[in-house]
């Protein structure tokens, strides 16, 4: 005789067993910045990319098991770029795509055995800032309407809530970097130091021509490190330096 | 959208491992959208859609230029004036088309798609070789079209980031592929064009020399092909001229054409047949 398990207790099982896979991972966050939106993971790999380019003002930001989140990638390319060649290329939206994932991990979360450990990002730079759109979505499939920033991982709302001290939409991109692998590396409450070998970044330029996704590596992404350090520091000399940045955030929406 | 799309998920194809390829993953998912997929029967269809010309082509050190005019024409008659057959298909690569204009548009976009698509799945483009052996093979599959009339003909020019050079590649109707050197023209009024570059090119040209060249060539060619259209300047229309280098892609912009197409048309002013090219 087949035992009998609760849909309830089952849904709770599912959930518990993707979360405790999700956060084996480092984190990774997206954000806002003066010239678009920035991605920042925690990814050891030069090759297996957690941050990648989905389309022309669409970038994605997975964390988790690596091939189900690149099964994800590979999903989201081709819906785009069949859409975009159907249409026009202005008519593929991070909206659909973020739909297309949550509907996707809804059903592999309700029917298989196993869920999904991934949890992603899906981000569409706009015209300007305030048509910039940004999604969270889970594992069980929710999708969420993100304003300004995200994390997403194992331990993202400890980043989370370190990124939301330093967070600043007007914020330069070493700022904005700074403020990322700052709330990166308090990940589970310890405190690391993040090495540009360390880290995977990409931005989308909202300037840039065609498609406005970049990766930032190398020197350039070495440079912006020291930037934004060496700017967290002169701006309040040490610690204070949180009571400063939000009130330049203050000053900034002042403006507009 | 897809036949499979149903309780808001994507068939199966779209998350197998599967191929790099656009085309290919098209014509699994959906062939209908393919261009040439259901031929129409019998031939003699040709008039169904109009005719590019023009196009050249020509290396300068660090870098390739291509350049198109902008007529289209049915018959005697002409059907657009402003029409653009040159596309920056990526960074590194652009493709311009002669022949039947509505297919050589659709392949054009197509193999824009295609080369993103690989860039995007694998993580890094193509070289420029596989970039123009994938325009061969599309070429090749439009070979059913072509004989029907349906005949198109790119021309690919990229900038080969590993030998930091400018290339030109010509294709015929069946997906032969041959690299051009130096310079290369095609269409009705490439024999005009080819002529004039012939006597107008030097291997030192810089970028603006490059275009000046590209542009008397165009003249020359719209001079004797009815099919090219020469710079309108009354409605400020003007060939269209990509240029590819180390910096990528850029295409110049209607002001600094004009000023060149227009020097070109002033000096036909005081001799009729362009610059000539002294003996010794």
């Amino acid at each position: 005789m087949p035992f009998y398990v609760a849909p309830e207790q089952q849904m709770k099982d599912k959930a518990d067993y993707a979360r405790k896979g999700i956060a084996r991972g480092r984190s990774a966050v997206v954000l806002q910045y003066e010239g678009g939106i920035l991605m920042v993971a925690d990814n050891m790999s030069r090759t297996l990319h957690k941050i990648s380019e989905l389309y022309d003002r669409i970038g994605f930001a997975a964390v988790g098991r690596y091939p189900e989140f690149e099964n994800l990638r590979l999903m989201g390319v081709r819906f785009a770029d069949v859409r975009g060649y159907q249409y026009d290329r202005r008519d593929v939206s991070g909206r659909q795509l973020a739909n297309i994932y949550a509907q996707t991990l809804g059903t592999v979360f309700s029917e298989s055995l196993k869920p999904w450990e991934v949890e992603i990002v899906v981000a569409e730079v706009g015209d300007t800032s305030d048509e910039d759109e940004i999604y969270r979505i889970t594992f069980d499939g929710s999708i969420v309407d993100e304003q300004g920033f995200v994390a997403v991982g194992g331990s993202s709302e400890h980043v989370s809530n370190v990124l939301k001290d330093r967070f600043a939409a007007e914020a330069s991109l070493s700022a904005a970097l700074n403020a990322a692998t700052h709330a990166l590396a308090r990940e589970n409450g310890e405190e690391r130091e993040l090495e540009a070998s360390n880290l995977e970044v990409a931005i989308l330029e909202r300037a840039r021509q065609h498609r406005k996704f970049r990766r930032i590596h190398g020197r350039r992404l070495t440079r912006l490190i020291e930037e934004g350090k060496a700017n967290g520091r002169t701006a309040s000399g040490g610690e204070a330096s949180e009571g400063e940045a939000s009130g330049t955030a203050t000053a900034d929406e002042a403006d507009e | 959208m897809f036949e499979g799309f149903e309780g808001g998920r994507l068939p199966a194809a779209f998350m197998s491992a599967g191929t790099s390829s656009f085309t290919e993953f098209l014509s699994s998912v959906s062939p209908e959208m393919l261009p040439g997929h259901k031929l129409p029967p019998g031939g003699g269809t040709e008039h169904l859609t109009p005719d590019a010309t023009t196009i050249v082509a020509l290396t300068f050190p660090g870098g390739v230029l291509v350049a198109g005019d902008r007529r289209a024409t049915q018959g005697n008659v002409i059907a657009n004036r402003d029409m653009e057959k040159v596309f920056r298909t990526d960074e590194f690569s652009a493709v311009a088309i002669a022949g039947s204009a509505g297919i050589g548009i659709e392949l054009a976009r197509l193999y824009q798609v295609e080369l993103e698509h690989y860039e995007k799945m694998e993580g890094r483009s193509l070289s420029l070789e596989g970039k123009a052996n994938k325009l061969s093979q599309m070429v090749r599959g439009n070979l059913g079209m072509a004989m029907q009339g349906f005949v198109v003909v790119p021309l690919l020019v990229g900038y080969d980031e590993n030998t930091e050079l400018g290339r030109v590649f010509s294709y015929d109707a069946v997906g032969g592929r041959y690299e051009e050197h130096r310079y290369h023209s095609i269409g009705s009024g490439s024999v005009f064009a080819k002529g004039s570059i012939k006597k107008l090119y030097r291997e030192d040209l810089d970028q603006t020399g490059a275009t000046k060249v590209a542009l008397e060539s165009l003249y020359d060619a719209a001079d004797d092909d009815s099919a090219t259209g020469g710079p309108d300047l009354h409605r400020q229309i003007f060939p269209l001229v990509d240029v590819i280098t180390e910096d990528g892609h850029r295409r110049l912009s209607t002001e600094e054409v004009a000023r060149l197409a227009t020097e070109v048309v002033e000096g036909r002013a005081v001799n009729p047949d362009g610059p000539t090219v002294s003996l010794d």
